[in-house]
Protein backbone atom coordinates (compact mmCIF):
# COMPACT_ATOMS: atom_id res chain seq x y z
CA UNK A 1 0.00 0.00 0.00
CA UNK A 2 0.93 3.44 -0.91
CA UNK A 3 2.87 5.23 2.07
CA UNK A 4 2.26 8.99 1.95
CA UNK A 5 5.39 10.01 3.76
CA UNK A 6 7.72 8.12 1.73
CA UNK A 7 8.51 10.93 -1.40
CA UNK A 8 7.64 8.93 -4.44
CA UNK A 9 9.64 9.15 -7.48
CA UNK A 10 7.54 7.19 -10.49
CA UNK A 11 4.16 6.94 -11.16
CA UNK A 12 2.71 4.60 -13.20
CA UNK A 13 1.11 5.36 -15.93
CA UNK A 14 0.84 9.69 -14.50
CA UNK A 15 0.45 11.96 -17.21
CA UNK A 16 2.63 15.34 -16.21
CA UNK A 17 4.47 15.77 -13.62
CA UNK A 18 5.61 13.45 -10.36
CA UNK A 19 4.78 15.09 -7.08
CA UNK A 20 8.05 13.96 -4.96
CA UNK A 21 10.56 14.01 -7.93
CA UNK A 22 13.51 15.50 -6.72
CA UNK A 23 12.00 17.68 -3.82
CA UNK A 24 13.46 15.55 -1.23
CA UNK A 25 16.82 14.01 -0.52
CA UNK A 26 16.12 10.21 0.89
CA UNK A 27 18.21 7.48 0.97
CA UNK A 28 18.42 4.65 -1.41
CA UNK A 29 17.78 1.00 1.06
CA UNK A 30 18.11 -1.96 -0.10
CA UNK A 31 17.44 -5.75 1.32
CA UNK A 32 20.97 -8.60 1.35
CA UNK A 33 20.00 -11.52 1.54
CA UNK A 34 22.83 -13.87 2.64
CA UNK A 35 22.01 -17.58 0.53
CA UNK A 36 25.03 -18.91 2.72
CA UNK A 37 24.04 -18.42 5.57
CA UNK A 38 20.29 -19.48 5.65
CA UNK A 39 19.11 -22.67 6.84
CA UNK A 40 15.27 -22.59 5.31
CA UNK A 41 13.86 -21.82 8.86
CA UNK A 42 11.21 -19.86 6.86
CA UNK A 43 10.90 -17.39 10.06
CA UNK A 44 10.79 -14.76 7.31
CA UNK A 45 7.54 -16.27 5.19
CA UNK A 46 5.99 -16.45 9.32
CA UNK A 47 6.86 -12.51 10.01
CA UNK A 48 5.55 -11.60 6.52
CA UNK A 49 2.03 -13.12 6.76
CA UNK A 50 1.97 -12.27 10.38
CA UNK A 51 3.09 -8.49 9.93
CA UNK A 52 1.04 -8.05 6.50
CA UNK A 53 -2.21 -9.66 8.19
CA UNK A 54 -1.99 -12.11 5.47
CA UNK A 55 -4.19 -15.37 5.89
CA UNK A 56 -2.47 -19.07 6.19
CA UNK A 57 -2.74 -20.79 3.05
CA UNK A 58 -2.80 -24.32 2.55
CA UNK A 59 1.24 -25.74 1.57
CA UNK A 60 2.09 -27.93 -1.40
CA UNK A 61 4.00 -30.64 -1.33
CA UNK A 62 6.59 -31.12 -3.86
CA UNK A 63 9.42 -33.67 -2.43
CA UNK A 64 11.47 -30.71 -1.00
CA UNK A 65 11.04 -28.57 2.17
CA UNK A 66 9.51 -25.83 -0.27
CA UNK A 67 5.93 -24.18 1.28
CA UNK A 68 4.58 -23.83 -2.47
CA UNK A 69 6.02 -23.65 -6.00
CA UNK A 70 6.32 -20.24 -6.12
CA UNK A 71 5.06 -16.98 -4.34
CA UNK A 72 1.48 -16.42 -4.34
CA UNK A 73 -0.81 -13.10 -3.71
CA UNK A 74 -1.28 -13.60 -0.48
CA UNK A 75 2.45 -15.26 0.35
CA UNK A 76 4.85 -12.63 -0.70
CA UNK A 77 7.79 -14.21 0.42
CA UNK A 78 9.12 -17.56 -0.07
CA UNK A 79 12.15 -19.64 0.62
CA UNK A 80 12.96 -21.84 -2.75
CA UNK A 81 14.87 -24.92 -2.11
CA UNK A 82 17.01 -26.65 -4.88
CA UNK A 83 19.06 -29.69 -4.21
CA UNK A 84 22.61 -28.64 -6.74
CA UNK A 85 25.37 -30.84 -7.39
CA UNK A 86 28.21 -28.47 -8.34
CA UNK A 87 30.92 -29.61 -10.28
CA UNK A 88 32.99 -30.45 -7.23
CA UNK A 89 30.26 -33.25 -6.39
CA UNK A 90 29.45 -32.16 -3.39
CA UNK A 91 25.62 -32.14 -2.72
CA UNK A 92 24.31 -28.60 -2.01
CA UNK A 93 20.84 -27.57 -0.57
CA UNK A 94 20.39 -24.21 -1.97
CA UNK A 95 17.67 -21.76 -0.10
CA UNK A 96 16.96 -18.42 -1.54
CA UNK A 97 14.44 -16.46 -0.04
CA UNK A 98 12.13 -15.21 -3.00
CA UNK A 99 10.00 -12.14 -2.81
CA UNK A 100 9.86 -8.56 -5.00
CA UNK A 101 13.28 -7.64 -6.15
CA UNK A 102 12.52 -3.96 -6.10
CA UNK A 103 13.83 -2.78 -9.38
CA UNK A 104 15.22 0.36 -10.31
CA UNK A 105 13.71 -0.53 -13.60
CA UNK A 106 10.39 -1.54 -12.79
CA UNK A 107 8.95 -3.44 -15.73
CA UNK A 108 5.45 -3.65 -13.72
CA UNK A 109 5.48 0.00 -13.53
CA UNK A 110 6.64 0.34 -17.34
CA UNK A 111 3.85 -1.69 -18.48
CA UNK A 112 1.03 -0.46 -16.12
CA UNK A 113 -1.59 1.32 -17.47
CA UNK A 114 -3.42 2.19 -14.29
CA UNK A 115 -2.63 5.55 -12.97
CA UNK A 116 -1.36 5.79 -9.68
CA UNK A 117 -1.76 2.12 -9.82
CA UNK A 118 2.47 1.35 -9.31
CA UNK A 119 4.74 3.85 -7.27
CA UNK A 120 8.22 4.23 -6.83
CA UNK A 121 9.82 5.71 -3.66
CA UNK A 122 13.01 7.67 -3.49
CA UNK A 123 14.01 5.15 -1.35
CA UNK A 124 13.84 2.52 -4.79
CA UNK A 125 10.85 0.64 -2.87
CA UNK A 126 8.38 -0.22 -5.79
CA UNK A 127 5.15 -0.13 -4.34
CA UNK A 128 1.34 -1.41 -5.53
CA UNK A 129 -1.60 0.63 -4.37
CA UNK A 130 -4.83 -2.18 -5.27
CA UNK A 131 -7.50 0.86 -4.74
CA UNK A 132 -6.18 2.34 -8.08
CA UNK A 133 -5.41 -1.38 -9.83
CA UNK A 134 -7.75 -2.48 -12.79
CA UNK A 135 -6.55 -5.57 -12.46
CA UNK A 136 -5.29 -5.83 -15.94
CA UNK A 137 -2.43 -8.04 -15.43
CA UNK A 138 -0.03 -6.27 -17.52
CA UNK A 139 2.46 -6.33 -14.52
CA UNK A 140 2.75 -9.80 -14.51
CA UNK A 141 3.84 -9.48 -17.73
CA UNK A 142 5.99 -6.98 -17.33
CA UNK A 143 7.82 -8.51 -14.59
CA UNK A 144 11.06 -10.52 -15.55
CA UNK A 145 10.84 -12.28 -11.78
CA UNK A 146 7.55 -13.61 -12.07
CA UNK A 147 6.58 -11.60 -8.64
CA UNK A 148 3.03 -9.77 -9.07
CA UNK A 149 -0.08 -12.56 -8.58
CA UNK A 150 -3.49 -11.98 -9.01
CA UNK A 151 -6.18 -12.35 -6.52
CA UNK A 152 -9.07 -13.95 -8.08
CA UNK A 153 -11.45 -12.79 -5.10
CA UNK A 154 -10.56 -8.83 -5.21
CA UNK A 155 -9.23 -9.27 -8.75
CA UNK A 156 -5.99 -6.98 -7.68
CA UNK A 157 -2.41 -7.70 -8.18
CA UNK A 158 -0.44 -8.35 -4.79
CA UNK A 159 3.38 -8.59 -3.71
CA UNK A 160 5.87 -7.71 -1.45
CA UNK A 161 5.82 -4.03 -0.77
CA UNK A 162 9.39 -4.53 1.02
CA UNK A 163 7.36 -3.57 4.31
CA UNK A 164 6.99 -0.01 3.33
CA UNK A 165 5.01 0.78 6.27
CA UNK A 166 7.56 0.16 8.45
CA UNK A 167 10.94 1.38 6.40
CA UNK A 168 8.48 4.71 6.31
CA UNK A 169 8.65 4.68 10.21
CA UNK A 170 12.12 3.44 10.50
CA UNK A 171 11.78 0.58 10.82
CA UNK A 172 13.48 -2.71 9.30
CA UNK A 173 11.03 -5.15 6.89
CA UNK A 174 9.02 -7.53 9.22
CA UNK A 175 11.69 -10.95 7.29
CA UNK A 176 14.63 -8.79 8.67
CA UNK A 177 13.74 -8.46 12.26
CA UNK A 178 12.55 -12.92 11.80
CA UNK A 179 15.60 -14.09 10.56
CA UNK A 180 17.55 -15.64 13.52
CA UNK A 181 20.74 -16.43 11.38
CA UNK A 182 21.23 -12.69 10.16
CA UNK A 183 21.59 -13.97 6.88
CA UNK A 184 18.89 -10.97 6.74
CA UNK A 185 20.21 -7.55 6.13
CA UNK A 186 18.56 -3.90 5.70
CA UNK A 187 20.29 -0.69 4.94
CA UNK A 188 21.12 1.68 2.78
CA UNK A 189 21.49 0.37 -0.57
CA UNK A 190 25.39 1.47 -0.46
CA UNK A 191 25.98 -0.13 2.48
CA UNK A 192 24.58 -3.71 1.59
CA UNK A 193 26.98 -3.51 -1.34
CA UNK A 194 29.74 -3.34 0.61
CA UNK A 195 28.29 -5.97 3.03
CA UNK A 196 27.61 -8.29 0.30
CA UNK A 197 30.53 -7.98 -1.57
CA UNK A 198 32.66 -8.39 1.90
CA UNK A 199 31.29 -11.32 2.34
CA UNK A 200 31.33 -12.64 -1.25
CA UNK A 201 35.20 -11.35 -0.72
CA UNK A 202 35.27 -13.92 2.32
CA UNK A 203 33.72 -16.71 0.72
CA UNK A 204 36.30 -16.41 -2.27
CA UNK A 205 38.99 -16.28 -0.21
CA UNK A 206 38.28 -18.21 2.90
CA UNK A 207 35.73 -20.65 2.29
CA UNK A 208 36.94 -21.67 -1.45
CA UNK A 209 33.48 -20.70 -3.69
CA UNK A 210 35.61 -19.25 -6.29
CA UNK A 211 32.82 -18.17 -8.27
CA UNK A 212 31.12 -16.27 -5.00
CA UNK A 213 29.73 -12.99 -5.27
CA UNK A 214 26.65 -10.44 -5.37
CA UNK A 215 23.79 -10.65 -7.19
CA UNK A 216 22.54 -6.52 -8.48
CA UNK A 217 21.69 -7.24 -11.89
CA UNK A 218 21.78 -4.40 -14.44
CA UNK A 219 19.33 -4.84 -16.72
CA UNK A 220 17.08 -4.01 -14.67
CA UNK A 221 19.01 -0.87 -13.15
CA UNK A 222 20.02 -2.70 -10.08
CA UNK A 223 17.32 -4.21 -7.46
CA UNK A 224 16.94 -3.41 -3.79
CA UNK A 225 16.88 -6.73 -2.66
CA UNK A 226 20.19 -8.15 -3.31
CA UNK A 227 22.04 -11.48 -3.11
CA UNK A 228 25.23 -13.05 -1.59
CA UNK A 229 25.51 -16.69 -3.79
CA UNK A 230 27.93 -19.07 -2.92
CA UNK A 231 27.95 -18.99 -7.33
CA UNK A 232 27.28 -15.81 -8.79
CA UNK A 233 27.68 -16.95 -12.76
CA UNK A 234 24.79 -19.73 -11.88
CA UNK A 235 22.00 -17.63 -10.24
CA UNK A 236 19.62 -20.60 -12.04
CA UNK A 237 20.64 -22.71 -9.60
CA UNK A 238 18.84 -20.87 -7.17
CA UNK A 239 15.47 -21.81 -7.83
CA UNK A 240 15.31 -19.93 -11.18
CA UNK A 241 17.20 -16.70 -10.33
CA UNK A 242 17.42 -15.07 -14.11
CA UNK A 243 21.00 -14.64 -14.94
CA UNK A 244 20.39 -11.02 -17.37
CA UNK A 245 16.95 -10.47 -16.38
CA UNK A 246 15.26 -7.01 -18.51
CA UNK A 247 11.75 -5.65 -18.82
CA UNK A 248 10.79 -7.95 -21.44
CA UNK A 249 11.96 -5.55 -25.14
CA UNK A 250 8.50 -6.31 -26.26
CA UNK A 251 6.76 -4.26 -23.22
CA UNK A 252 9.74 -1.62 -23.92
CA UNK A 253 9.20 -1.69 -27.51
CA UNK A 254 5.17 -1.38 -26.80
CA UNK A 255 5.44 1.11 -24.43
CA UNK A 256 8.21 3.97 -25.98
CA UNK A 257 8.45 3.51 -29.97
CA UNK A 258 5.15 1.85 -30.55
CA UNK A 259 3.20 4.10 -28.41
CA UNK A 260 4.88 7.52 -29.90
CA UNK A 261 4.35 6.41 -33.39
CA UNK A 262 1.06 5.49 -32.73
CA UNK A 263 -0.14 8.98 -31.22
CA UNK A 264 1.83 10.96 -33.74
CA UNK A 265 -0.21 8.65 -36.58
CA UNK A 266 -3.43 8.96 -34.81
CA UNK A 267 -2.84 12.86 -34.64
CA UNK A 268 -1.50 13.59 -37.76
CA UNK A 269 -4.24 11.35 -39.42
CA UNK A 270 -6.96 13.73 -37.55
CA UNK A 271 -5.05 16.96 -38.52
CA UNK A 272 -4.49 15.14 -42.39
CA UNK A 273 -8.80 14.42 -42.81
CA UNK A 274 -9.27 18.32 -41.10
CA UNK A 275 -6.67 19.32 -44.42
CA UNK A 276 -8.60 17.50 -46.82
CA UNK A 277 -11.75 18.64 -46.30
CA UNK A 278 -10.69 21.93 -45.75
CA UNK A 279 -9.30 21.82 -49.23
CA UNK A 280 -11.29 19.08 -51.23
CA UNK A 281 -14.37 19.19 -48.99
CA UNK A 282 -17.55 16.77 -49.62
CA UNK A 283 -18.43 15.14 -52.84
CA UNK A 284 -21.51 16.58 -53.16
CA UNK A 285 -24.83 14.94 -55.23
CA UNK A 286 -27.25 17.45 -56.43
CA UNK A 287 -30.29 16.15 -54.70
CA UNK A 288 -33.17 17.13 -57.51
CA UNK A 289 -35.23 13.49 -56.93
CA UNK A 290 -36.71 14.27 -53.74
CA UNK A 291 -39.64 15.92 -55.82
CA UNK A 292 -39.13 14.09 -59.28
CA UNK A 293 -38.70 10.72 -57.23
CA UNK A 294 -38.75 8.44 -60.52
CA UNK A 295 -37.13 10.65 -62.78
CA UNK A 296 -33.78 8.41 -63.95
CA UNK A 297 -30.30 10.40 -63.53
CA UNK A 298 -29.17 11.69 -66.90
CA UNK A 299 -25.86 12.73 -66.42
CA UNK A 300 -23.15 11.29 -65.38
CA UNK A 301 -20.99 11.97 -62.25
CA UNK A 302 -20.72 15.43 -61.37
CA UNK A 303 -17.30 16.43 -60.48
CA UNK B 1 -25.77 -14.23 -49.01
CA UNK B 2 -27.03 -12.59 -52.45
CA UNK B 3 -26.88 -8.26 -52.77
CA UNK B 4 -30.92 -7.65 -51.39
CA UNK B 5 -30.54 -3.94 -52.73
CA UNK B 6 -33.04 -3.47 -54.92
CA UNK B 7 -35.78 -0.40 -56.65
CA UNK B 8 -37.95 0.82 -53.59
CA UNK B 9 -41.47 1.86 -54.90
CA UNK B 10 -40.76 5.40 -53.94
CA UNK B 11 -38.19 5.68 -56.18
CA UNK B 12 -35.58 5.36 -54.30
CA UNK B 13 -32.88 2.63 -53.67
CA UNK B 14 -32.78 0.16 -50.67
CA UNK B 15 -28.65 0.10 -50.22
CA UNK B 16 -28.42 -1.85 -46.70
CA UNK B 17 -31.21 -4.27 -45.62
CA UNK B 18 -32.60 -4.04 -42.08
CA UNK B 19 -30.28 -7.41 -41.39
CA UNK B 20 -26.86 -5.01 -42.62
CA UNK B 21 -27.61 -2.11 -40.95
CA UNK B 22 -28.74 -3.57 -37.71
CA UNK B 23 -25.16 -5.71 -37.76
CA UNK B 24 -23.38 -2.51 -39.06
CA UNK B 25 -24.16 -1.04 -35.65
CA UNK B 26 -23.52 -3.82 -33.49
CA UNK B 27 -20.09 -3.90 -34.67
CA UNK B 28 -20.12 0.40 -34.79
CA UNK B 29 -20.89 0.38 -31.22
CA UNK B 30 -18.88 -1.91 -29.66
CA UNK B 31 -15.86 -0.45 -31.56
CA UNK B 32 -16.96 2.43 -29.99
CA UNK B 33 -16.74 1.15 -26.54
CA UNK B 34 -13.29 -0.51 -27.31
CA UNK B 35 -12.06 2.39 -28.72
CA UNK B 36 -12.51 4.84 -26.20
CA UNK B 37 -11.57 2.21 -23.04
CA UNK B 38 -8.35 0.90 -25.27
CA UNK B 39 -7.43 4.06 -25.84
CA UNK B 40 -7.89 4.60 -22.04
CA UNK B 41 -4.89 2.13 -21.65
CA UNK B 42 -3.33 3.32 -24.22
CA UNK B 43 -2.26 6.44 -23.09
CA UNK B 44 -2.16 8.00 -19.73
CA UNK B 45 -3.42 11.13 -21.48
CA UNK B 46 -6.17 9.29 -22.21
CA UNK B 47 -6.85 7.38 -19.25
CA UNK B 48 -10.04 10.23 -18.24
CA UNK B 49 -11.82 8.08 -21.05
CA UNK B 50 -12.21 5.02 -18.97
CA UNK B 51 -14.19 7.08 -16.33
CA UNK B 52 -16.69 8.08 -18.95
CA UNK B 53 -17.10 4.08 -19.86
CA UNK B 54 -18.05 3.21 -16.46
CA UNK B 55 -14.71 4.07 -14.67
CA UNK B 56 -11.05 2.40 -14.81
CA UNK B 57 -11.90 -0.95 -13.23
CA UNK B 58 -15.48 -1.35 -14.97
CA UNK B 59 -13.57 -0.83 -18.70
CA UNK B 60 -11.41 -3.66 -18.07
CA UNK B 61 -14.12 -5.81 -17.01
CA UNK B 62 -16.43 -4.69 -20.04
CA UNK B 63 -13.29 -4.22 -22.50
CA UNK B 64 -13.22 -8.24 -23.09
CA UNK B 65 -17.13 -8.87 -23.22
CA UNK B 66 -17.69 -6.08 -25.79
CA UNK B 67 -14.70 -7.26 -27.77
CA UNK B 68 -16.38 -10.82 -27.67
CA UNK B 69 -19.14 -8.96 -29.01
CA UNK B 70 -17.66 -7.07 -31.36
CA UNK B 71 -15.78 -9.96 -33.20
CA UNK B 72 -19.18 -12.36 -33.25
CA UNK B 73 -20.57 -9.15 -35.28
CA UNK B 74 -17.20 -9.15 -37.96
CA UNK B 75 -17.71 -12.81 -38.25
CA UNK B 76 -21.52 -12.34 -38.71
CA UNK B 77 -20.08 -9.27 -41.23
CA UNK B 78 -17.94 -12.45 -42.97
CA UNK B 79 -20.68 -14.47 -43.75
CA UNK B 80 -22.79 -11.74 -45.78
CA UNK B 81 -20.33 -9.35 -46.86
CA UNK B 82 -17.34 -12.08 -48.14
CA UNK B 83 -18.82 -12.98 -51.20
CA UNK B 84 -19.33 -9.43 -52.69
CA UNK B 85 -15.52 -8.29 -51.13
CA UNK B 86 -13.99 -10.24 -53.78
CA UNK B 87 -11.25 -7.90 -55.68
CA UNK B 88 -11.67 -7.23 -59.40
CA UNK B 89 -10.34 -5.99 -61.92
CA UNK B 90 -12.19 -2.47 -61.81
CA UNK B 91 -10.53 -2.35 -58.01
CA UNK B 92 -7.59 -2.55 -58.88
CA UNK B 93 -7.45 0.13 -61.81
CA UNK B 94 -9.76 2.03 -58.56
CA UNK B 95 -6.87 2.31 -57.04
CA UNK B 96 -4.26 3.42 -59.84
CA UNK B 97 -6.82 5.91 -59.71
CA UNK B 98 -7.33 6.71 -55.82
CA UNK B 99 -5.44 10.22 -56.35
CA UNK B 100 -8.51 11.55 -58.15
CA UNK B 101 -10.65 10.25 -55.53
CA UNK B 102 -8.99 11.86 -53.05
CA UNK B 103 -9.12 14.98 -54.64
CA UNK B 104 -13.06 14.70 -55.83
CA UNK B 105 -12.26 14.28 -59.37
CA UNK B 106 -14.58 11.35 -59.17
CA UNK B 107 -15.11 11.26 -63.18
CA UNK B 108 -11.75 9.84 -63.62
CA UNK B 109 -12.71 6.75 -61.26
CA UNK B 110 -13.66 3.69 -62.70
CA UNK B 111 -17.59 2.84 -62.21
CA UNK B 112 -17.75 1.21 -58.48
CA UNK B 113 -19.65 -1.83 -57.45
CA UNK B 114 -22.02 -2.09 -54.29
CA UNK B 115 -18.90 -1.97 -52.32
CA UNK B 116 -15.63 0.39 -54.06
CA UNK B 117 -12.22 -0.69 -53.34
CA UNK B 118 -11.65 1.28 -50.89
CA UNK B 119 -14.61 -0.37 -48.83
CA UNK B 120 -13.46 -3.97 -49.12
CA UNK B 121 -9.93 -3.06 -48.07
CA UNK B 122 -11.83 -1.78 -45.17
CA UNK B 123 -13.86 -5.25 -44.91
CA UNK B 124 -10.82 -7.12 -44.64
CA UNK B 125 -8.90 -4.87 -42.94
CA UNK B 126 -11.22 -5.10 -40.17
CA UNK B 127 -11.63 -8.78 -40.44
CA UNK B 128 -7.91 -9.93 -40.32
CA UNK B 129 -7.14 -7.34 -37.76
CA UNK B 130 -10.41 -8.34 -35.71
CA UNK B 131 -9.22 -11.92 -35.29
CA UNK B 132 -5.65 -11.04 -34.33
CA UNK B 133 -7.05 -8.52 -31.66
CA UNK B 134 -9.38 -11.88 -30.78
CA UNK B 135 -6.59 -13.47 -30.55
CA UNK B 136 -4.29 -11.28 -28.58
CA UNK B 137 -6.68 -10.20 -26.63
CA UNK B 138 -7.50 -13.78 -25.11
CA UNK B 139 -4.01 -14.02 -23.95
CA UNK B 140 -4.99 -10.45 -22.19
CA UNK B 141 -8.04 -10.93 -20.97
CA UNK B 142 -6.42 -13.76 -18.33
CA UNK B 143 -3.05 -13.05 -18.25
CA UNK B 144 -2.44 -15.35 -14.94
CA UNK B 145 -4.24 -18.03 -16.30
CA UNK B 146 -0.93 -18.55 -18.70
CA UNK B 147 1.64 -20.59 -17.43
CA UNK B 148 5.31 -19.19 -16.82
CA UNK B 149 6.35 -21.90 -19.51
CA UNK B 150 3.97 -19.62 -22.02
CA UNK B 151 4.72 -16.29 -20.99
CA UNK B 152 5.89 -15.83 -24.79
CA UNK B 153 2.40 -15.26 -25.44
CA UNK B 154 1.76 -12.44 -23.25
CA UNK B 155 4.94 -10.98 -24.44
CA UNK B 156 3.46 -11.13 -28.45
CA UNK B 157 0.05 -9.96 -27.46
CA UNK B 158 1.08 -7.02 -25.83
CA UNK B 159 2.74 -6.20 -29.51
CA UNK B 160 0.06 -7.88 -31.68
CA UNK B 161 -2.88 -6.27 -29.95
CA UNK B 162 -1.76 -2.58 -29.90
CA UNK B 163 -0.73 -2.66 -33.31
CA UNK B 164 -3.72 -4.63 -34.65
CA UNK B 165 -5.86 -1.55 -33.21
CA UNK B 166 -3.45 0.99 -34.70
CA UNK B 167 -4.28 -0.55 -37.56
CA UNK B 168 -8.52 -0.24 -37.12
CA UNK B 169 -8.17 3.15 -35.70
CA UNK B 170 -6.82 4.24 -39.08
CA UNK B 171 -9.22 2.71 -41.34
CA UNK B 172 -12.17 3.79 -38.71
CA UNK B 173 -11.01 7.24 -38.94
CA UNK B 174 -10.73 7.10 -42.60
CA UNK B 175 -14.54 5.36 -42.63
CA UNK B 176 -16.25 7.75 -40.44
CA UNK B 177 -14.62 10.38 -42.52
CA UNK B 178 -16.03 9.30 -45.58
CA UNK B 179 -19.24 8.28 -44.26
CA UNK B 180 -20.41 11.30 -42.55
CA UNK B 181 -18.36 14.32 -44.00
CA UNK B 182 -17.27 13.85 -47.31
CA UNK B 183 -20.02 11.06 -49.11
CA UNK B 184 -23.05 13.11 -47.58
CA UNK B 185 -26.18 10.72 -47.67
CA UNK B 186 -24.06 7.52 -47.08
CA UNK B 187 -24.33 7.96 -43.16
CA UNK B 188 -28.45 8.10 -43.33
CA UNK B 189 -28.07 4.62 -45.64
CA UNK B 190 -26.47 2.62 -43.22
CA UNK B 191 -29.15 4.18 -40.51
CA UNK B 192 -32.55 4.36 -42.82
CA UNK B 193 -31.44 1.71 -45.46
CA UNK B 194 -31.84 3.71 -48.59
CA UNK B 195 -30.36 6.03 -51.10
CA UNK B 196 -31.90 8.74 -53.43
CA UNK B 197 -30.89 6.80 -57.15
CA UNK B 198 -28.26 10.03 -57.99
CA UNK B 199 -26.73 9.12 -55.05
CA UNK B 200 -26.48 5.37 -56.03
CA UNK B 201 -25.63 6.53 -59.75
CA UNK B 202 -22.73 8.93 -58.30
CA UNK B 203 -20.90 6.50 -55.90
CA UNK B 204 -21.71 3.25 -56.83
CA UNK B 205 -22.64 3.42 -60.73
CA UNK B 206 -22.13 0.24 -61.97
CA UNK B 207 -24.09 -1.57 -58.65
CA UNK B 208 -26.77 0.96 -59.71
CA UNK B 209 -27.23 0.19 -63.28
CA UNK B 210 -26.95 -3.58 -62.44
CA UNK B 211 -30.74 -3.08 -60.23
CA UNK B 212 -32.03 -0.35 -62.06
CA UNK B 213 -31.97 -3.16 -64.97
CA UNK B 214 -32.40 -6.37 -62.43
CA UNK B 215 -35.63 -7.68 -61.54
CA UNK B 216 -38.51 -5.91 -60.15
CA UNK B 217 -38.48 -6.28 -56.40
CA UNK B 218 -40.32 -8.91 -54.76
CA UNK B 219 -42.23 -7.45 -52.73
Amino acid sequence: MSQANLEIRRISAHPGPVPGSGVKRDLKVAKLVDTTTCIGCKACEVACLEWNGLAFSDTTFQNSYQTMPETAWNFWNLIKFNEYEPESGNLMLLMRKDQCMHCEEPGCLIACPADGAIVQYVNGIVDFNQDQCIGCGYCITGCPFNIPKFSPTSRKVFKCTLCSDRVSEGLEPACIKACPTGCLHFGTKEEMLELGETRAHQLRTESGFAHAGVYNPEGVGGTHVLYVLHDATNPEAYGGLPKNPRVPWTVWLWKRPLKWLGNLAMAGGLIGMFVHYLRFGPKIVEEDDVKEGNEEPREGKQP
Amino acid sequence: MRDESHLLPNGRVLRYTFRERLMHWVAGFSYLYLLLTGLAFWSPWLYWLSVVCGGPTTSRELHPWVGVVFTLSVLWMYLIWAPQMHSTARDREWWRSLRYYIRNEDDKVPDEDRFNAGQKALFWGFLICGILLFLSGLVLWVPHWIPRSLAFLRLIAVIVHPVAALLTIALFMVHVYMGTAVERGAFSSIVRGDVSRKWAARFHRAWYEQIARGPAPRK
